[in-house]
């Protein structure tokens, strides 16, 4: 699925990264601690989440990542839309909860990782 | 939705490209005193429907259309000079203008094309249409698609043409400490780089994650420190030194969630105590040697082997 598609169904705003909404969404992880979505996030999955600063894109764009869902509402820093658009990455933006969000996405079809290891 | 700010190639090109470097040069003209009878025979035989009109000193005085040799027809005057039919009100476009001037033209008054003229001499030195403009991006682009296509054979291949008993290529990254905005910049271009040379990118993803976490601790904790990575045919070793407060109890550092930085850091999301366990996750082989006080040195080792290209 692109992330176009669940931009459209899911009532996302776009802020940054519109050029790049024909990103394949291959899965989805939700986290706020960026040294997690390092280690646990796979290419191509879309991620959730209230930070707002500019190091998502970094952590983004590092990981492949196809986009960043911020949630709450929670609007990005300028810099952040800045360096959104510089590095070509999608960051929408949703009034819902993350869990609200996964949970419309699972129902989409966008699937987590099911072994993040431990246990 | 929010408007596409960013410019595409082709939209750079129409900016940096000049009317004469995409113009055709070869325009077929007509002189003032040519016949209008003659002037069907250059239409019909060129397949054009329009010419400039120059006199002998190359100088642009008009331009004729077939509108104005049907309206000749229609009229059913004798033959007569085309000087007498053309029409004297001339749009042009300076040869030395962007490409985006003779589009904007184009749309302003309805035109398929424009004469070009010497800014200086005012001499005609070409004809621009919308069909030479997209050739000219498009031959642009594969310009530059080729540059990129050579700078990357030149990359991957760096090693087969180096002869010696060892070789490495050394990149060094300098981090400021405290610096939240340029935090993962270094990290950032080393990606690109590596990926420039031609390396699997499921290794390059490994450096990445380990570096962008040296890097994020550099930022945190310490004033200043550098990333050293050395490619190598066989492996990356990645060597971190910083000028921190150092790791007291480094088998209590590497357990997962154990953090020290400060509350604020965290709120951003940082600090989870995951970072030194991520490194080693990445890495074949980890060396973190500290001294309170004085920094840290990380030195990890990704082997390319694992993953063969």
């Amino acid at each position: 699925m692109t992330l176009r598609e669940i931009v459209e169904k899911l009532d996302f705003k776009v802020k940054a990264g519109s050029g790049k909404l024909d990103n394949e969404v291959k899965g989805g992880y939700v986290s706020d601690l960026l040294s997690d979505v390092m280690a646990n996030s796979q290419e191509n999955d879309i991620w959730v989440t209230l930070q707002i600063h500019q190091n998502i894109v970094a952590v983004a764009s590092l990981n492949g990542l196809s986009g960043i869902v911020l949630v709450n509402g929670r609007y990005p820093e300028k810099e952040t839309i800045q360096k959104a658009e510089t590095e070509g990455i999608p960051i929408v933006v949703s009034k819902l909860s993350a869990f609200e969000v996964v949970g419309k996405l699972y129902n989409l079809g966008i699937l987590g990782v099911t072994d993040a290891g431990g246990v | 939705m929010a408007e596409d700010k960013r410019f595409t190639r082709a939209q750079e090109l129409v900016y940096e490209l000049k009317v004469s470097e995409v113009m055709t040069r070869q325009v077929i003209t007509v002189r003032p005193e040519n016949s209008m009878s003659q002037l069907r025979r250059i239409l019909k035989e060129n397949f054009i429907s329009g010419t400039p009109v120059v006199n002998g000193n190359r100088h642009m005085v008009g331009v004729v259309s077939i509108e104005d040799f049907i309206n000749w027809l229609n009229s059913g005057e004798d033959d007569t000079k085309i000087e007498e039919k053309m029409s004297r009100d001339v749009k042009t476009i300076c040869a030395d203008e962007p490409l985006v001037h003779a589009v904007s033209r184009f749309k302003e008054f309805g035109f398929g094309r424009l004469p070009v003229i010497e800014r200086k001499t005012g001499d005609l030195v070409g004809i621009i249409t919308k069909g030479d403009i997209i050739k000219g991006i498009l031959k642009q682009i594969e310009i530059d698609y080729h540059e990129e296509e050579i700078h990357r054979y030149r990359a991957s291949h760096i090693f087969e043409d180096i002869v010696a008993d060892h070789a490495a290529l050394t990149m060094q990254y300098n981090v400021s400490g405290g610096d939240f905005k340029n935090a993962g910049k270094s990290s950032s271009d080393l990606k690109k780089t590596l990926s420039r040379l031609n390396i699997h990118p499921k290794i390059i993803r490994r450096v990445a994650i380990a570096t962008y976490e040296m890097e994020m601790n550099i930022v945190i904790f310490a004033k200043k420190g550098e990333i050293k990575v050395e490619v190598m045919p066989e492996l990356i070793k990645i060597e971190a030194k910083d000028s921190g407060p150092g790791i007291p109890d480094i088998e209590k550092a590497m357990q997962s969630g154990y953090s020290t930085a400060p509350d604020w850091v965290r709120e951003m999301g940082f600090g989870a105590g995951m970072g030194l366990n991520n490194i080693k996750k990445c890495s074949d082989e980890m060396d973190l040697k500290s001294q309170v006080g004085k920094g840290i040195h990380l030195t990890f080792i990704i082997k390319m082997e694992k993953e063969k290209v």
